[in-house]
């Protein structure tokens, strides 16, 4: 993948996608598991780094990508793709904001935009769920049930606002002492 | 101090102490931003925000190009950027090049075996929140509508099943179905417009 290539992709990215956080993760792993740059696992993998460290999901997921296929440059690059879109935009909008906040046809197309990312994340979520209960190379009954009892309690926990790094802290901890404690009884 | 300098510092600790992006940004912006340097006013902040949020990309380089274009011209909205984006890259540089080193020993491969379960959590932790906050009247009254109504409030839930569908079955692309979402959207909005206007 060229440099040029990869800072498209992420102006790409950068350009169709509203709303914070996880609002940019479909887009992302469509384009970056359809061309290979990294597996559906890896990609979530990386989630977890991301919440665990400071400053947006997208910068953080480009300059890693970019990192990952072209090295440095390919980070630059790949971070100048995802922010340069917004960047453009809010200048030309700061302008005439007055009139941008009032506009029918923004307000229009964000009343449909709004849903639909709902509707994406949660396929994006279903793709994810693929990978986390489907995992290769694990005897399946075992960590399957290990991963579905993880699942259910840091989903717990986080609607009970527990601070993510806390339960990705947590999570990795639990990761360990049920792969260990299933290696050692043999069934891993 | 050189206020582009100010800008670039005040946005590269902002852009430091924030993690998860997004929202969590938003009451350092309003301290610092407003408060403290006076770039904004206390009452720009709802509209910068709703700006962020119906503008492409990542809502943190959304408010700090803004600031800064207000503070301080072009000039002033580049160094606000450069300076929220830099310490994420600085970070994941250093991290994505050890991730990447020994993600194949066995200790750090089953301590991500239990952070994908994790993480799914929160993703799904994040799609409940993005569905609670969707505008959007409750089921119980949709079913309660009539005719032209009742397609106009049960418009967000359809629209929520067909993108997924979309995506999941038809197997379209992303952009593909945010595009007819907003065109539909556009649509029955003004639509809507109209028929309250008469």
């Amino acid at each position: 993948m060229t440099l040029v290539s990869l800072f498209f992709m992420f102006f790409k990215i950068g350009l169709f996608t509203f709303g914070g956080g996880y609002a940019m993760l479909p887009l992302i792993s469509e384009e970056i598991t359809r061309r290979g740059l990294l597996s559906a696992e890896e990609l979530t993998n990386f989630v977890a780094v991301s919440e665990s460290t400071p400053g947006p999901f997208a910068v953080n997921i480009a300059t890693y990508v970019g990192l990952h296929t072209a090295g440095l440059a390919g980070s630059v690059c790949a971070t100048l793709g995802v922010v340069l879109p917004s960047f453009i935009v809010i200048l030309a909008v700061a302008h005439i904001y007055e009139k941008f906040r009032r506009s029918r046809v923004v307000a229009g197309i964000m009343s449909g935009l709004r849903p639909a990312v709902v509707g994406l994340l949660a396929a994006a979520a279903v793709g994810i769920a693929k990978t986390v209960f489907f995992q290769s190379g694990f005897v399946l009954s075992a960590a399957l049930a290990a991963s579905a009892l993880i699942f259910a309690l840091i989903l717990y926990l986080s609607l009970k606002k527990v601070h993510p790094i806390k339960l990705i802290i947590l999570s990795a901890g639990l990761g360990m002492a049920v792969m260990y404690t299933l290696s050692a009884l043999g069934c891993a | 101090m050189n206020i582009r300098l100010d800008l670039f510092i005040t946005f590269f600790k902002i852009g430091a102490f924030t993690f998860g992006g997004g929202y969590a940004m938003v009451p350092l912006i309003q301290e610092e931003a407003a408060a403290r340097k006076g770039w904004i006013s206390e009452s720009d902040m709802p509209d910068i925000l709703a700006i962020s949020e119906s503008t492409p990309g990542p809502i943190a380089i959304n408010c700090a190009t803004f600031v800064g274009y207000k503070a301080a011209g072009v000039t002033g909205s580049i160094c606000a950027t450069l300076g929220v984006v830099l310490p994420s890259f600085l970070i994941i540089a250093l991290l994505g090049a050890l991730l990447d080193r020994y993600r194949d020993l066995t200790p750090v491969k089953y301590a991500f075996f239990g952070i994908r379960a994790g993480v799914l959590a929160l993703i799904v932790r994040a799609l409940i929140s993005m569905y609670k906050k969707c505008p959007k009247q409750r089921l119980s009254d949709v079913l309660n509508c009539k005719g032209a109504a009742l397609f106009l409030a049960a418009l967000p839930y359809a629209l929520m099943c067909t993108a997924f569908a979309l995506v999941m079955f038809a197997h379209l692309s992303s952009i593909a179905v945010l595009a007819l979402c907003a065109g539909i959207g556009l649509l029955t909005y003004l639509y809507s417009l109209g028929r309250t206007e008469k």
